[in-house]
């Protein structure tokens, strides 16, 4: 039989920043990380990375420590409520905007 | 080796030599044998695969929805009601492109409640996209099984095989169980192209915007309606597919060669019953009768429902004086889905046959030989080229 | 309708094991070369107890018609009981023949012309070693002896291929028991 694709065309979708564009300017609330209470930070080793896993725009790097890409970061605030040290804090955009000028 | 045994048994049998790795069903009758036989094929390791007992059948389906994502071979099977509670799963199972085989044991839906056989279950279900195939006997429901599953990796599309319940479910007939060498050449290990893979992680079918968008690594993703349009195409090529694959299936097996139709007697007919299932075979007495009286009629029993083969049957039926379709399924407050289908294919014929439709056999109403008889002459004489459906057997 | 076809039809009690020895007899005719063998039992929900019949049609070529008999050429009684509730000899045809499992003999029982073979197919069994009221096995006997379609042979290694893990050879000497206390009654 003659070798044919079959299933050109499927809904299909990698994870990573930028699908939607750079909605990092979409963010109203940015997450900071403690590194004093982030688990791979003070055990300088790669663990936990529950916020890389949970993050639904694959912007959190799974770094000893974890990184935000903030260009693509939405601030969601999932990384917040999920990560199991309460190290990350949803802060206030406007407040980085003072701190900038 | 020959065996006799229940359609549903042969139907269990194909699976078991398509070492399908994951099967996950809920019992109905009359499909309930195929699936008590396909669990004791695993508890006694004579096939390898996780049986998933499962509370639904939209869960059966769903259970095989995940396997086959994850590259697994997998298999459901069902009738009736529990195919129409399954109906929402079918669209994803095809929308997702994924090669499922499930068996239907063709019984009729309730309400009223009724375990009998008609085909109005696996007919209602013609346009979610699903392949079609309607075995006639036990040797055609293990070899179409066999080929279902190739066909069904091949062009990555989900393929039902359709068997009248009872008739053939619960009866026990001679067939060739085909040597497992045999069918592991034909059908080698499932390698799926597009499967979940941790290594290489990725969404599947979650929101398709209405246009197409860039990926995120700057290629064009398809939107939503050129995928569905996508699936079309590709069904429609499933047809040569389907033929080629049981072209190959004969070389091995010295079985098959009726893909699409199969014709009995139908070479100088001027008038063609058409049915599908075991119906086209129990019409082959009627048809014998009637040539011996001087007749010249034939039958033709439609084996690939979905997708349509439209051209094969231009081809068997375009210059008839008659054509009559019988059927056990009804698009109620219209027709015969099938004459339906039928008398769109022959409007592009320059001669176009005189074309009737009976309905008959609905909720297991026993269909006699007579009564065939019957009708096709009364239709061989003219006198039903009507567009409404005439009822056999209707007790008024 | 085809007149090449021979119809049995097997009258039992649900869960007496009457499709068993119809499928029985199916393989072994099968193997004696008759290629076209249905077996189709009574369509619908199963009741232990209940009377049922099975449909056993079989031919020198393939069968193609799967809708019950109507018009049976013999038919198989497992159970003498079923005479009271059933009419077994509903539609057979002339020179029809009834094979039962029966207590009293042959000339007892009068079914409108029709010839009958009786065996008292449950004493048999027990003769054998079955527990009583394993009558599925032993009818086969009766049916070999009174029928002449299939041999006895045939139907023993067909009834010792059934009953794997279920005292094949006890099942097989009761339908040798059977065949041997089968009586054919006069006409």
């Amino acid at each position: 039989m003659a070798p044919k694709e079959f299933c050109k065309m499927l809904s299909r979708s990698k994870p990573g920043p930028g699908d939607g564009g750079k909605t990092g300017s979409w963010r109203v609330l940015r997450p900071v990380i403690d590194l004093e209470k982030c688990i791979p930070a003070k055990k300088n080793k790669k663990a936990c990375f529950t916020c890389w896993l949970y993050c639904p725009d694959s912007v959190v790097s799974k770094t000893v420590p974890p990184s935000i890409n903030l260009e693509y970061c939405k601030g969601c605030g999932i990384c917040a409520e999920e990560c199991p040290a309460g190290a990350i804090e949803m802060v206030d955009e406007s407040s980085f905007i003072v701190e900038d000028k | 080796m020959y065996m006799i045994e229940s359609g549903n048994v042969a139907a269990a049998t194909g699976v078991q030599l398509a070492r399908t790795q994951v099967i996950a069903a809920y019992p109905i009758t009359p499909q309930t044998p195929l699936t008590e036989k396909l669990s004791e094929f695993v508890e006694s390791g004579v096939l390898d695969a996780q049986y998933i007992p499962v509370e639904s059948e939209h869960s059966a389906m769903a259970v095989c929805i995940a396997a086959s994502t994850a590259g697994a071979r997998a298999f459901t099977a069902t009738s009736a009601n529990g195919l129409l509670y399954m109906h929402e799963q079918l669209h994803w199972a095809v929308g997702a492109r994924l090669p499922l085989v499930m068996c239907v044991a063709n019984r009729g839906v309730g309400a009223p409640w009724t375990v009998w056989n008609d085909q109005q279950d696996s007919m209602s279900q013609r346009d979610v996209g699903w392949i079609q195939l309607y075995a006639n006997d036990h040797q055609q429901i293990i070899d179409t099984t066999i080929k279902a599953f190739r066909l069904a990796q091949t062009v990555s599309i989900p393929v039902m095989v359709c068997y009248d319940g009872y008739l053939l479910s619960h009866t026990y007939m001679p067939f060739d169980k085909p040597d497992q060498e045999k069918v592991d050449a034909f059908l080698p290990p499932f390698t799926p192209r597009h499967f979940l893979d941790p290594e290489d992680p990725g969404n599947f079918n979650t929101v398709t915007l209405p246009d197409i968008r860039p990926g995120v690594d700057g290629t064009i993703e398809p939107g939503y309606m050129e995928i569905r349009h996508n699936l079309h195409q590709e069904l429609r090529e499933a047809i040569e597919v389907y033929q080629e694959i049981d072209r190959e299936y004969q070389e091995q097996f010295g079985r098959g060669g009726t893909p699409l139709v199969e014709e009995y007697r139908c070479d100088d007919a001027d008038y063609v019953a058409v049915c599908i299932g075991s119906l086209s075979y129990q019409f082959r007495d009627v048809i014998d009768l009637m040539r011996e009286k001087g007749a010249k009629v034939g039958v033709m029993g439609i084996q690939m429902y979905r997708p349509f083969p439209d051209q094969a049957i231009v081809a068997a039926l375009a210059d008839r004086k008659g054509v009559i379709v019988f059927e056990k399924a009804l698009s109620y407050g219209n027709q015969g889905p099938l004459y339906g289908d039928i008398k769109s294919a022959l409007y592009s014929c320059e001669k176009k046959p005189a074309l009737s439709n009976y309905i008959l056999g609905l909720g297991g109403r026993e269909i006699k030989t007579s009564q065939l008889i019957d009708a096709l002459t009364e239709a061989c004489a003219g006198q039903a080229a009507e567009d409404a459906p005439r009822w056999i057997g209707l007790k008024l | 309708m085809r007149k090449d076809i021979i119809e049995i039809r097997w009258h039992g009690r649900g869960g007496q094991g009457a499709i068993t020895a119809a499928k029985i007899v199916a393989n072994a005719a099968f193997v004696s070369g008759y290629k076209g063998v249905v077996m189709a039992p009574t369509f619908g929900t199963e009741r232990r107890g209940a009377p049922v019949f099975t449909s056993l049609k079989i031919s020198k070529q393939k069968i193609y018609d799967l809708s019950p008999i109507t018009t049976p050429d013999m038919v198989v009684v497992l159970d003498h009981s079923l005479l009271e509730e059933v009419n077994v000899v509903d539609g057979l045809k002339d020179d029809g023949l009834v094979i039962l499992n029966g207590p009293k003999p042959a000339s007892e029982y009068s079914f409108a012309g029709a010839r009958v073979a009786v065996a008292d197919v449950t004493s048999c069994g027990v003769q054998a070693g079955l527990p009583p009221g394993i009558v599925n096995s032993g009818i086969i006997g009766a049916f070999s002896k009174a029928t002449g379609l299939v041999e006895l042979d045939l139907l023993v290694t067909a009834i010792k291929d059934e009953f794997v893990g279920k005292k094949p050879e006890l099942n097989a000497k009761a339908a040798e028991i059977t065949y041997e206390n089968t009586f054919i009654g006069d006409i």
